[in-house]
């Protein structure tokens, strides 16, 4: 089971949260012409990467944040969290 | 029977408390700190199984979690549990045990003809031989397997025990209480840390307990017993013995069985059998030890064959000789220290050393006390059925190629030890890279994955003194850094013999002319031969030849099996041990208890129970309850005999004739404030929200991004900037997570807060042509005129001075209010409708009544809105708005979804007005086809039409809404039914929807 920073709680375990996808997925604006292409990459498509990712995970049975999570998605190695505003450099 | 086997002044029993016990039916005795084991050993009993495959007797090989044989049936306390080693299960008075894998008994098992048909029965054999004709799979071969095989039977009953989950967390855990374990657990704890030491056996001190050292100028043993004394004092550690850390999982979070109530006759009241710790550590430090390795010979697998330590344990912890004229064949040392304790215990040991000159202190002390010992010999086989009565032994060259003459020997056991295994399992789960240490010939922990650090003997150190201080450093570093104390204590001084380098020697040939078999894993009787066959038929990687042979599969995991099988592999493929490299460990460990592993989490308390505030109302009232999600809801109301189908039509009924209620507290709420909530419904909500008066409901449709309809619901605009969104049962919480991803993540702009306030609110849904009459007289000073309160109007009012929430909606298609009241007073509303509404026949009703009500009017739910939907499937086009932009709204676009014959909702009648469609039929349009019969829809829901008696279903159907008139067949296998039936609208029920609005 993972053990994850919350960046507003602090280290919390997995079962306390739910997982959310791929956080590096933007979605189009609201009102803007987009491409079928565009639009399956950002409803379907995913690079389902093996090693470093930024995903999103909420606090669910915690403060209800969503947050992003840096992890490896081979070896579950979390390197770093951010709240959903934080810019991830 | 007397325990003829059992000697005096040796072992850590309790010989004051005689313990009687049943094996096979026979009643022995034993003492208290027996493992069933030794007290079977202690009266003679050697035989205790049959193998696996070809039922060839099995005694006991091992002492301990290592034991591949003495696997057996459990009796305790009404109940039975198999898988159970008689190594590791304490006797209690009344134990029964039976043996398992034997017909019809362990001394005459018709089975034992495999043993002679095993040339037919070689590695790989089930998957050659019973592969054809397929059809024979499941008729004949699975059967008489699961009758061959097996190693016990479980219980078919419920489960009468308990089983706890434990949830810790603490600075320092370590796995086994050995001296390394000891030593490093004494150090942290006197730096402050948080330690839990866990031991899986009965007793403290693994292997200091059997073997002859001094710490400290005390025996191993005592020190062992002071240092656990003073560690159960300090409140800073927790102390387990009978307690397993079988898994190492992600970020040092391990897990840990704990034997609460095994070894005794019954559980206590008020306590588990069995405990599951999760335990996140900062720092793991694994002192689990090692496992003696057995030599491979013929028939090694003859009851009386056991590993040197295990006879040793027997002797020293339960005062056990497992035999009389004793044979001990050994590669190293450790073969000494067993014949030592037998010489000590006035029998005289033979020992047999692969080597041709070794030198040490233990070999020195052997010879002094007149142990005849026998150089560069080896045991070529046993001999004896049920029991070993000889061996045949040989001198062998120095090669180890060459045998000498085949001599006999007499003896009643051999003792084997061909060196050490370090327990590895739990630093490799943890995915540590093993790394092979040449000089033990066996794997040893290398880079470190995470916070984990391996002692002691599991790192391959069998040096006493080096262990000490190798251990105590560690638990004083690791704690130091968590806790920063640093509170230096004294390494005590260690007096033990030092041993002599081991042979390299594993496997002795065959002498020529003979075929014995040489077993290398016990339990799943596999042995030389089939490792030969799987790599000439090809297998190299050693996963393959594991699988394909079983070796090291069975339910010991190889652990005294596993390290032999690579030794064979490099060989006969001629690399060395770490190109072949091991199998990987997982876990557990060992066996686990399923009833640990699912802890409380059985019948009822698999999930919460969550009741309205209603709930002891309806119990009251004769309600049937149905699981709706976590909740409970009433079905229906019972009244006399009647049953489902007589009890909701007339509660439907009623409903669409006077008036009824209906609790629909269960329904999701969420509040919804900011000056941006309109904007966020707008955009969550497939309508258009931005011009909803204040004091006005609307229905509304949620997409998700793939166009696929989510929820549907109403929401109320309660004040300027004030919402209140309901959502339907089942999706409450997805819809609430829903919300706070958009807010929070897309668009954060939006000044917008959302919180469930599903719990807050009790709701009543009154519904049925008298319920404004009903509602007239609950607020008698508020106009509740189709103009003061018209549909989807809104108002806040008092209720008998309780405050209340109407809202003007209906999901029963009928005139129809909701009121909310604040859960407190949930069953004082309640109970004022009923006693209000009696004048016009109020009835109650329940789940049942209310589908029907819903179905008839071609109202979709969760049946239809069931994750394969879009809104034109639904017949909701009407509320997509092609002005403005929503949640999934592009993939509406989707070809599939704009297609010319896309699925649509229809209503269903059977051409006999009889039958009632079963729900999940498919629609044909030819009952006779061949399969597959192309599907052409689905029955989504159906009921009972009250408005015209007669059954009535909803379908998704393809190209449905150009469909109605059509005559099609529903079919379900499942019922085995035909039915015959129309295609008719959806709204077979006031299709204007003018009752609503009446």
């Amino acid at each position: 089971m993972l053990y994850i920073n919350c960046p507003h709680c602090g280290m919390r375990s997995q079962n306390e949260f739910s997982y959310g996808g791929d956080a590096s997925v933007k979605r189009p604006e609201l009102n803007k012409e987009v491409s079928d292409q565009e639009w399956d990459n950002f409803v379907y498509n995913r690079k389902s990467l093996r090693g470093k990712h930024l995903e999103l995970w909420q606090h669910i049975s915690g403060c209800r944040q969503w947050i992003k999570v840096e992890r490896d998605t081979a070896t579950h190695e979390i390197f770093r969290t951010f709240k959903a505003d934080e810019e991830v450099a | 029977m007397t325990q003829a086997f059992r000697i005096e002044n040796s072992g850590l029993i309790n010989r004051d408390k005689k313990l009687s016990f049943k094996f096979n039916g026979k009643t022995y005795f034993g003492y208290e700190g027996d493992t069933l084991a030794s007290a079977l050993l202690a009266n003679g009993v050697h035989l205790v199984g049959r193998s696996f495959k070809y039922h060839r007797p099995r005694g006991f090989f091992g002492a301990g979690v290592d034991e591949p044989y003495a696997v057996v049936q459990l009796y305790r306390n009404g109940e039975t549990e198999p898988n159970i080693k008689a190594t590791e299960q304490e006797l209690f008075e009344g134990l029964e045990a039976k043996s398992v894998n034997c017909w019809p008994s362990v001394n005459f098992d018709i089975g034992a003809i495999n043993n002679f048909l095993r040339i037919f029965l070689p590695a790989g054999f089930y998957y050659k031989t019973f592969m054809w004709p397929k059809s024979f799979w499941y008729q004949i071969y699975e059967p008489f397997i699961r009758k061959a095989a097996g190693l016990g039977v479980a219980s078919i009953k419920h489960d009468k025990e308990r089983y706890e989950h434990k949830y810790e967390y603490c600075d320092l855990l370590i796995a086994g209480s050995g001296p390394s374990g000891l030593a490093s657990a004494y150090a942290a704890a006197k730096n402050g840390a948080k330690v839990i030491l866990a031991e899986d056996k009965p007793r403290f001190g693994g292997s200091l307990l059997s073997s002859d050292v001094n710490i400290g100028n005390q025996s191993g043993k005592d020190w062992a017993e002071g240092i656990i004394a003073e560690l159960k004092t300090m409140p800073n550690v927790v102390v387990k013995n009978r307690s397993q850390i079988f898994g190492y999982y992600d970020h040092n979070m391990l897990v840990m069985s704990e034997k609460v109530s095994d070894h005794l006759p019954t559980t206590k009241k008020y306590h588990p059998n069995k405990r599951l710790w999760y335990i996140r550590a900062k720092e793991v430090l694994i002192s689990s030890g090692s496992i003696e390795r057995p030599i491979v010979f013929g028939n090694n697998d003859t009851p009386g064959v056991m590993l040197s330590s295990a006879a040793k344990e027997y002797l020293k912890v339960y005062g056990v000789l497992v035999g009389r004229k004793p044979l001990v064949f050994t590669n190293n040392d450790s073969g000494y220290e067993t014949a030592i304790e037998f010489k000590k215990h006035g029998v005289d040991p033979v020992v047999l050393d692969s080597r041709k000159n070794p030198e040490s202190e233990i070999i020195d002390e052997a010879k002094n006390l007149g142990i005849n010992i026998k150089n560069s010999y080896v045991v070529v086989a046993a001999q004896g059925y049920k029991k070993v009565k000889s061996a045949d032994i040989a001198s062998i060259s120095e090669d180890k190629k060459q045998l000498g003459k085949i001599e006999y020997i007499q003896c009643d056991c051999i003792c084997v030890s061909g060196f050490w295994t370090p327990t590895i399992h739990l630093a490799s789960q943890s995915g540590n890279k093993t790394k092979f240490k040449e000089e033990i010939d066996a794997f040893v922990p290398g880079q470190s994955k995470q916070n984990e650090i391996t002692l002691g003997a599991a790192n391959g150190i069998f040096s006493l003194e080096e262990t000490l201080k190798t251990s105590f450093t560690a638990g004083s570093e690791l704690s130091k850094k968590i806790t920063e104390n640093d509170n230096k204590i004294a390494i005590p001084n260690v007096v033990e013999k030092k041993s002599s380098q081991h042979d390299k020697f594993w496997c002795v040939p065959l002498p020529k002319g003979k075929n014995y078999k040489r077993f290398l894993d016990f339990q799943n009787d596999v042995a030389v031969s089939d490792i030969e066959i799987a790599l000439r038929e090809g297998y190299r990687s050693i996963e393959h030849v594991k699988r394909y042979t079983t070796l090291g599969m069975a339910t010991d995991q190889g652990k005294t099996s596993n390290l032999n099988g690579l030794q064979l592999v490099s060989e006969i493929e001629n690399k060395v041990v770490p190109a072949v490299g091991h199998t990987t460990f997982r876990p557990p460990y060992t066996p686990v208890s399923i009833g640990a592993i699912v802890g409380r989490e059985v019948g009822k308390h698999s999930k919460p129970t969550r009741k309205s505030p209603m709930h002891s109302w309806h119990e009251k009232n004769n309600a049937v309850f149905v699981d709706a999600g976590v909740w409970l809801r009433p079905r229906y109301y019972k009244r006399g005999n009647e049953n489902l189908f007589e009890a909701s039509k007339r509660e439907a009924k009623n409903v669409r004739t006077n008036v009824g209620v209906c609790d629909v507290t269960t329904l999701g709420k969420i509040d919804i404030k900011g000056p941006d909530a309109a904007e966020l419904l707008n955009r969550v909500y497939t309508n258009a929200w931005l011009k909803l008066p204040v004091g006005k409901a609307r229905y509304g449709l949620m997409l998700r991004e793939d166009g696929i309809v989510m929820d549907d619901g109403t929401t109320t605009r309660i004040s300027e900037n004030h919402y209140h969104m309901t959502t339907t049962t089942a999706q409450a919480a997805n819809v609430l997570s829903h919300l706070e991803y958009y807010l929070q993540l897309v668009w954060p702009e939006l000044n917008v807060n959302v919180v469930s306030t599903t719990e807050q609110w009790a709701g009543a849904a009154i519904a049925g042509p008298k319920s404004r009459d009903l509602l007239q007289k609950l607020f008698p000073n508020s106009d509740v005129s189709n103009e003061g309160l018209p549909f989807m109007g809104y108002m806040e009012q008092d209720l008998f001075g309780a405050k209340a929430r109407i809202f003007r909606i209906s999901f029963s298609g009928e005139l129809a209010y909701e009121v909310n009241v604040e859960s407190d007073y949930g069953n004082f509303m309640w109970e004022k409708i009923m006693e209000v509404g009696e004048e016009f026949n109020i009835q109650p009703y329940g789940t049942e009544a209310l589908s029907t009500l819903r179905i008839e009017m071609g109202h979709v739910a969760g049946s239809e809105l069931d994750g394969r939907t879009i809104p034109f499937d639904n017949a909701l086009e009407g509320l997509v708005s092609k002005k403005k932009d929503f949640i999934g709204k592009r993939s509406l676009e989707r070809s599939a979804f704009i297609a010319e014959d896309r699925q649509r909702i229809v209503g269903v009648v059977p051409l006999d007005k009889q039958t009632s469609i079963p729900e999940g039929s498919h629609l044909v349009k030819d009952d006779k086809a061949p399969l597959p019969n192309p599907k052409l829809g689905h029955i989504s829901a159906s009921c009972w039409s009250v408005e015209y008696d007669n059954p009535f279903s909803l379908a998704i159907l393809k190209d449905g809404k150009n469909m109605i008139g059509q005559k099609l067949f529903a079919m379900s296998p499942l019922k085995n039914k035909v039915i015959p039936v129309e295609i008719v609208s959806s709204h077979y029920v006031d299709p204007k929807g003018e009752r609503v609005r009446s």
